[in-house]
């Protein structure tokens, strides 16, 4: 039984069932609030919607719990979707092909990882701030997207990328199963691999995984190349779901990808973090921003919302173990 | 109680502290059970006891921390009180200094000295009076400091003194430090015993906190000695050896034997030729051969943890060879050491040594992800369970779940498996870096027997130490290393351990 226990949190960390109490309350009161939110199409809406934010939490997930931090992650996203654009837009724009589409992936994954690598060589090797480093790449990558754009949209792509984008596959939305593949990949990564292991250890303590033998410098380069690969991967979903490509795009996101991490119980420090809480984390702001859409609300109040939440959520987690030690005094 | 505020002669007769019939129970473990501790006005005393005796608690308890059961007797300088916040305890006097000192490293001397008198209420902060109270204070210490200087940019030895100044600061007449000794080399500690006479004199008792109490007992007029939460006894400190209470403290008794053996026709394993390193070592030669255990002692600051880092990789010497096997070798970093067969235990156990929050179990397998996994680079949880089971019994180390924090154990556990995640890598040379620091008296001895089996079983051992002793009696030759270059080697069975320590301590 302890073993389960064990194996239960190694998966799911401590408080998966704290989070997936409150999706299940914020789900049961916007049904009654709301006629509309029990429907699928409802359902299908958020899966679209949250396939965005998904992917580039997960950027930002892997360089928090290494210790780090990636600000750079919707400009890199920006930037791999524009070497997409730029591709299809070589090879014929609308009448592109599906190898013209691939080819241009790739290429947009490999700028991605690129310029993960080089913000993450930048902090392994020179030591910079992973702030400061993310926040140099951040501004670069923004100012050369602007220039090559002239700060405007580039649109026109074939049509089979709405399949992609706005497509089904047996009933679940295509970007979220992309989402779930990129979540599992990212769990097996960090749980089941040497690199995972590694992410952890430097987060807790580096220079004791260094004297340990462990690859420090390698493996922070390589965090922040997969981040920039998951950044990638984010550009070219969003190309796919808007079907134009602009700087800037998403950049509300920046920080409620922070706040999804926090949420699902990744430590700011570093060193602790799973997957399976931060997916949670990621369907709860979705039901809120979505529900309080349907209820009439205002955009912006839900982003209010969100901001309250995770206050309450900070303040239950420090009331925890205070009450349970309170409960257990009482029981004596 | 105006009665007792203005009763001062009886209370100037009574002793500094006392306390009696002091039970504390943690969640069904009684941390202290009916101890009596008293300390007279002016007194140094030592408080002595391993980790885990009380020690701990009972400071907590004089400190107003924790809260004693019901039917304890409480007494501060003749007032006997029922209930002692830390607030209170201040008033009344005390003060402890933790082994980490607390201080502030970023803050100047003179604003950590004074600070307790900077914090409260909104006043400006004036410098002038700052400077003034932490002249005063340093004055009555007899100590010299530059009030100007960041605190970090201070050795720790003189840290050491500005916390005791902090003490002085708030009116503190009874100071407890917490291992004040750990970290001091034998010319600090005697400047640290020269304050603490000073301090005597001037009616300010001190408690020493420690288990290594050998040179802090000259000064020293009684030793309280705690076992199990239990008081083992008030001893006076004239003829008390660290030897007798090593025997008080543990109930157990040791017999340390030289253990040494000579190695002269062993080939060596590790070697290293005309060695340095500009501004930390120079010119060292030396050898370890199979199965050989090599003592390496000698102050803080000569070069000894400098030269382990070079032969683990961590360093580049600029100059000589080193040869592992009679091969010359340059490690890039130290995971070409670590493949080549060199491991290395850090003094550091906290910071270094292993990844405090992590799982034990991840700890034990740090050094081995290669073999417990594909190429690929996916983990076999199987492969990784049965090497932290092989570790967890190859070491004899007392867990509760391999999924537990490491931080969780005993210090003398974590360095069984700090050893542990090292023998996995079965090294040849294993350079043990104060393999003791932490390590309770009773556990230090489980770990000399482990060193001496694995240097039986062939590997040669590097064991740099902070006490002559320890190297004296459990290593085959003893070099002494002093300002970077090493000035002597001496068999233990040809040199007393007096001689030995007149030498190094000199």
């Amino acid at each position: 039984m302890v073993d389960r226990i064990e194996r239960h949190y190694a998966v799911f960390g401590r408080d998966v069932w704290g989070l997936l109490g409150f999706l299940a309350l914020a789900l049961i009161a916007f049904a009654a609030a709301a006629p509309q939110f029990l429907t699928a199409a409802n359902f299908s809406s958020m899966a679209f919607q949250v396939s965005d934010l998904g992917l580039l939490t997960l950027a930002m997930l892997m360089p928090i719990i290494s210790g780090g931090f990636n600000l750079a992650i919707i400009a890199t996203a920006n930037l791999s979707g524009l070497t997409l654009a730029w591709i299809l837009n070589l090879n014929g724009g609308p009448q592109a092909g599906v190898l013209a589409f691939a080819g241009g992936a790739a290429a947009a994954l490999a700028v991605g990882g690129a310029s993960g690598a080089a913000m993450g060589a930048t902090i392994a090797f020179l030591g910079a701030h992973p702030i400061l480093a993310s926040l140099a790449m951040m501004i670069f990558l923004r100012g050369l997207g602007e220039y090559l754009t002239r700060g405007g949209d580039i649109s026109g792509f074939p049509d089979f990328l709405g399949e992609v984008g706005h497509g089904e596959l047996l009933g679940v939305p295509v970007p979220m199963l992309v989402l779930v593949g990129a979540a599992l990949f990212w769990h097996f990564l960090l749980s089941h691999t040497r690199h995972g292991f590694a992410v952890t250890m430097i987060g807790s303590n580096a220079r004791a995984a260094e004297y340990s033998g462990v690859p420090v410098k390698r493996t922070i380069t390589l965090v922040y190349a997969l981040s920039g690969m998951m950044c990638a991967l984010a550009g070219i979903l969003m190309l796919t779901r808007f079907n134009s490509v602009r700087v800037g795009h998403g950049d509300s996101l920046l920080l409620v990808t922070v706040l999804a991490c926090f949420l699902g119980g990744v430590d700011p420090f570093g060193g602790f973090g799973r997957v399976a809480p931060v997916f949670v984390a990621l369907l709860i702001l979705q039901t809120l921003s979505s529900g309080l859409n349907l209820l009439g609300a205002n955009q912006h109040l839900s982003t209010a919302v969100w901001g309250l939440f995770l206050i309450a959520v900070m303040s239950l987690r420090w009331a925890g173990p205070v009450l349970a030690k309170l409960l257990k005094r009482t029981k004596e | 109680m105006p009665v007792a505020e203005h009763d001062e002669s009886a209370a100037d007769a009574a002793p500094a502290i006392r306390f009696d019939r002091v039970s504390v129970t943690f969640g069904g473990v009684r941390a202290l059970d009916g101890v009596s501790f008293e300390v007279d006005r002016g007194e140094v005393h030592c408080l002595a006891g391993e980790n885990g005796s009380g020690k701990s608690t009972l400071i907590k308890v004089v400190a107003g921390v924790y809260r004693p059961e019901p039917g304890a007797h409480m007494e501060y300088f003749g007032r006997p009180e029922t209930t002692v916040t830390p607030q209170l305890a201040r008033r009344r006097g005390v003060a402890v200094i933790w082994q980490d000192l607390a201080l502030f490293p970023e803050m100047t001397v003179a604003e950590n000295i004074a600070f307790d008198h900077l914090v409260g209420g909104m006043r400006l902060v004036e410098h002038g009076a700052i400077r003034k109270i932490a002249e005063s204070a340093l004055a009555r210490l007899g100590v010299d400091l530059d009030l100007g200087a960041r605190l970090n940019k201070l050795p720790i030895a003189r840290r050491q003194l500005a916390a005791i100044a902090r003490a002085l600061a708030s009116d503190a007449k009874l100071i407890f430090m917490d291992e004040p000794t750990a970290s001091l080399t034998q010319a600090e500690t005697d400047m640290l015993l020269d304050v603490v006479r000073t301090l005597s004199a001037s009616g300010v008792a001190i408690v020493f906190v420690s288990h290594r109490l050998a040179e802090v007992l000259e000064v020293s007029s009684r030793a309280t000695v705690l076992r199990d939460g239990r008081l083992v006894g008030v001893f006076e400190a004239a003829g008390l050896s660290q030897t007798r209470l090593t025997e008080l403290m543990t109930g157990k008794q040791f017999d340390q034997r030289i253990s040494a053996r000579s190695f002269a026709a062993a080939p060596a394993v590790l070697s290293v030729e005309d060695l340095s390193r500009h501004g930390e070592y120079e010119g060292v030669n030396l050898a370890l051969r199979a199965g050989e255990v090599v003592g390496l002692v000698g102050l803080i600051g000569a070069g000894r943890t400098e030269l382990a880092h070079t032969l683990f990789g961590m360093t580049r010497p600029d100059r000589g060879a080193i040869r592992l096997n009679g091969r010359n070798i340059a490690f890039r970093n130290n995971r070409d050491a670590i493949a080549a067969g060199v491991a290395y235990v850090s003094e550091d156990r906290l910071a270094l040594g292993l990844v405090q929050q992590q799982s034990i179990a991840d700890n034990l397998v740090i050094t081995r992800l290669r073999a417990i996994s594909n190429a690929a680079g996916a983990i076999s949880r199987a492969k990784k369970a049965a090497a932290v089971a092989k570790g967890v019994t190859d070491l004899a180390i007392k867990i509760g779940r391999p999924a537990d924090a490491v931080s969780t154990l005993s210090g003398g556990n974590q360095q069984r498996v700090v050893l542990a995640k090292w023998l996995a890598t079965s090294p040849k040379a294993l350079i043990l870096d104060c393999p003791t620091v932490g390590v309770d008296v009773g556990a230090r001895d489980g770990i000399y027997r482990i060193i001496r089996r694995l240097a039986e079983s062939g590997i040669a051992i590097l064991l740099i130490s902070d006490e002559v002793s320890e190297a004296f009696f459990n290593a085959d030759r003893v070099l002494h290393m002093a300002a970077g270059r090493i000035v002597g080697d001496y068999d233990p069975r040809s040199v007393s351990l007096a001689d030995l320590e007149s030498a190094v301590y000199a």
